[in-house]
């Protein structure tokens, strides 16, 4: 962790683009103070007894599944979470793989209703591909297609592990391994990328956390994709409204922590989304929920009060929603400072931690 | 006095499932009303005894995949919580003798002994470092090791299994101290002798009267899961005991 400024000649003014070990992530505190640096472990000092961390208990699906077309145009299929009843949600790239960038990417070969494709794995990374499932084509918006698989629960399951790997992206060569795209609390696999604010989130920090006695808490949100393949759709359409399921014990946590004078800290922008969605009708509720919500510069959270992110840059979108939490400048004020040491934007980089004024 | 574990509703994975003492866990489970992912590596038998527990209106679901592959463990950990949701009991009971008819330790090859400990102690300590987080954050779960007297005993001719038995219970010593407070409860549990097909590859020539039917034993551990008071997280527990007293 850089804990001073290397000499003027060497700093940076953009964030690198490399992953940071889970246990090595520096965080970038941004409050009411000037930006500075802390390794993640320092999490429990930064905040409080009495405080409430909430979580996104989502595991990762290996969500991008190889396909072929009746007439053999290749394409890959990635899954929109989380899975229900024997349906596929799914966006749907060209030919080729992650190692292309996404936008480079050929388009999807066109996919009307009642056509049937079929999934492939290649084992062991080499040969000739092996069909796993066939999937018919119920409804196709552009890239947004769902599919309808005729296996049952378990056979679809079983096959999908089978065959998908994580989504990924060109950044990286090598295929990620999927335990490596888990944060340690991940338990249903209703997400399509990582909800990767909790990845440093080790045992270490969890249980530091609990003896500083500041609690913790889960929901279950389908963090979805952050690329559709097409820069015009993925500025109108993300973040795709998204599943969430928040437990009556999280609620009983967070009325518990207001009552104390604690602060609600979300581990990631899919908590945020989902506690804001869940409160919008005033009061906090239990169970199943569709976050729809854009949270950008000109709202105010009703119920987090703090948020651990990755380092997003201005044009992401959860660069705007990070705006509800800390202003333009002062966010910018951090990037500079995270950029000036090296720290990076990867999603699995380093981090920040954002903590609202009262005021407001 | 701590509450009992509420077994009801509950999610639970059980590896070796098919048979044994791991398929009449599954159906003791089942029929408290818990909704079972049962994993095993041969998918035939093992719709079977999915299908016999649903015949009897339990919930219980296969998932297919061998505990000692690295490569497999996601899957298997990833499909159990898509079939019944957040699991909140987790039995590690599958477990291999090694190459059988047993032979003596220093006649076993090391690449035997590596298997054996695959399968006995780095499956399950695979599975747990997925299983256990989810618990600890919901401040509540069990965890299961089945282990044997002959953990305890130094039998000759039971060495790779003894070793990869006596390993897993300190393994489950160890998880319990670091799981301390965190709501999450490990216990390992001899469950004596037992007609079993492994048994019967073991000591082939036992009086099978003599020994405890899987279904006795399936109900003194599920009481065992229950009572955090007379089953505290760390301890090792042996089931004809435990139905003793």
């Amino acid at each position: 962790m850089p804990t001073t400024l290397p000499p003027p000649a060497r700093r940076r003014r953009a964030l690198r683009t490399d992953e940071v070990p889970r246990d090595a992530v520096c965080l970038v505190v941004i409050d009411e103070r000037a930006p500075r640096l802390a390794p993640f472990a320092s999490l429990p000092q930064l905040l409080r007894a009495g405080d409430l961390v909430v979580v996104n208990d989502a595991a990762t699906l290996p969500a991008s599944l190889r396909a072929r077309t009746a007439t053999g145009a290749e394409l890959e299929l990635r899954i929109v979470g989380p899975i229900e009843a024997s349906a596929l949600s799914t966006v749907v790239l060209g030919a080729g793989d992650h190692r292309t960038r996404t936008e480079d990417r050929p388009p999807p070969p066109p996919l009307a209703p009642g056509e049937v494709v079929t999934v492939e794995t290649v084992r062991g990374g080499a040969g000739a591909p092996e069909v796993v499932f066939e999937a018919t084509v119920r409804s196709a918006a552009g890239r947004l297609v769902r599919l309808a698989v005729r296996l049952d629960e378990e056979r679809l399951w079983r096959a999908i592990y089978a065959a998908g790997s994580p989504v990924q992206y060109a950044h990286r060569h090598a295929t990620l391994p999927l335990w490596s795209v888990q944060t340690v609390y991940a338990a249903r696999p209703w997400a399509s990328e990582m909800p990767s604010a909790g990845r440093p989130l080790t045992w270490e920090v969890l249980l530091a956390l609990r003896r500083a006695g500041v609690e913790i808490a889960s929901l279950t949100h389908a963090a979805g994709l952050s690329s559709i393949g097409d820069a015009e759709l993925d500025r109108v359409l993300l973040p795709m409204p998204e599943r969430y399921e928040l437990p009556q014990r999280t609620i009983d946590a967070i009325t518990a922590t207001r009552r104390r004078g604690g602060r609600v800290i979300a581990i990631g922008t899919t908590v945020v989304r989902a506690l804001e969605a869940a409160a919008q009708d005033g009061e906090l509720r239990a169970g199943s929920g569709i976050a729809s919500l854009r949270l950008g510069p000109g709202t105010r959270p009703q119920v987090v009060d703090g948020l651990v992110s990755g380092l997003h840059v201005p044009g992401e979108s959860h660069y705007e929603l990070l705006q509800a939490f800390a202003s333009r400048s002062r966010l910018d004020r951090a990037l500079g400072l995270a950029a000036e040491v090296g720290l990076s934007g990867h999603e699995l980089g380093d981090a920040c931690l954002i903590l609202r004024d009262r005021a407001g | 006095m701590e509450p009992n574990f509420e077994i009801h509703g509950q999610g639970v994975l059980i590896t070796g499932a098919s048979r044994g003492l791991g398929r009449a866990l599954a159906e003791e489970l089942a029929a408290r009303g818990a909704r079972v992912a049962m994993n095993a590596r041969d998918p035939g038998p093992l719709h079977d005894a999915v299908a016999t527990i649903r015949a009897r209106g339990g919930v219980a679901h296969a998932v297919v995949g061998d505990v000692a592959d690295k490569a497999a463990i996601h899957g298997i950990a990833g499909q159990a919580h898509a079939l019944v949701g957040e699991i909140a009991v987790a039995i590690h009971n599958a477990s291999t003798l090694g190459v059988t008819p047993l032979r003596l330790l220093l006649d076993t090859e090391c690449e035997d002994l590596a298997a054996v400990l695959e399968t006995n102690l780095v499956g399950p300590f695979r599975l747990t470092k997925i299983l256990a987080g989810a618990m600890a954050v919901r401040g509540a779960g069990v965890i299961v090791h089945v282990s044997s007297d002959a953990a305890v005993e130094a039998y000759p001719r039971w060495g790779a299994y003894s070793v990869s038995k006596a390993a897993q219970d300190h393994l489950s010593r160890i998880l319990a101290a670091e799981l301390a407070g965190t709501g999450v409860r490990v216990l390992a549990v001899d469950p004596g002798e037992m007609d079993t097909q492994m048994h019967a590859a073991a000591v082939p020539d036992a009086d099978r009267a003599s020994l405890q039917r899987p279904a006795e034993v399936a109900r003194a551990i599920v009481a065992m899961i229950e009572d955090p008071a007379r089953a505290p997280s760390g301890a090792r527990l042996v089931a004809p005991a435990w139905r003793a007293a």
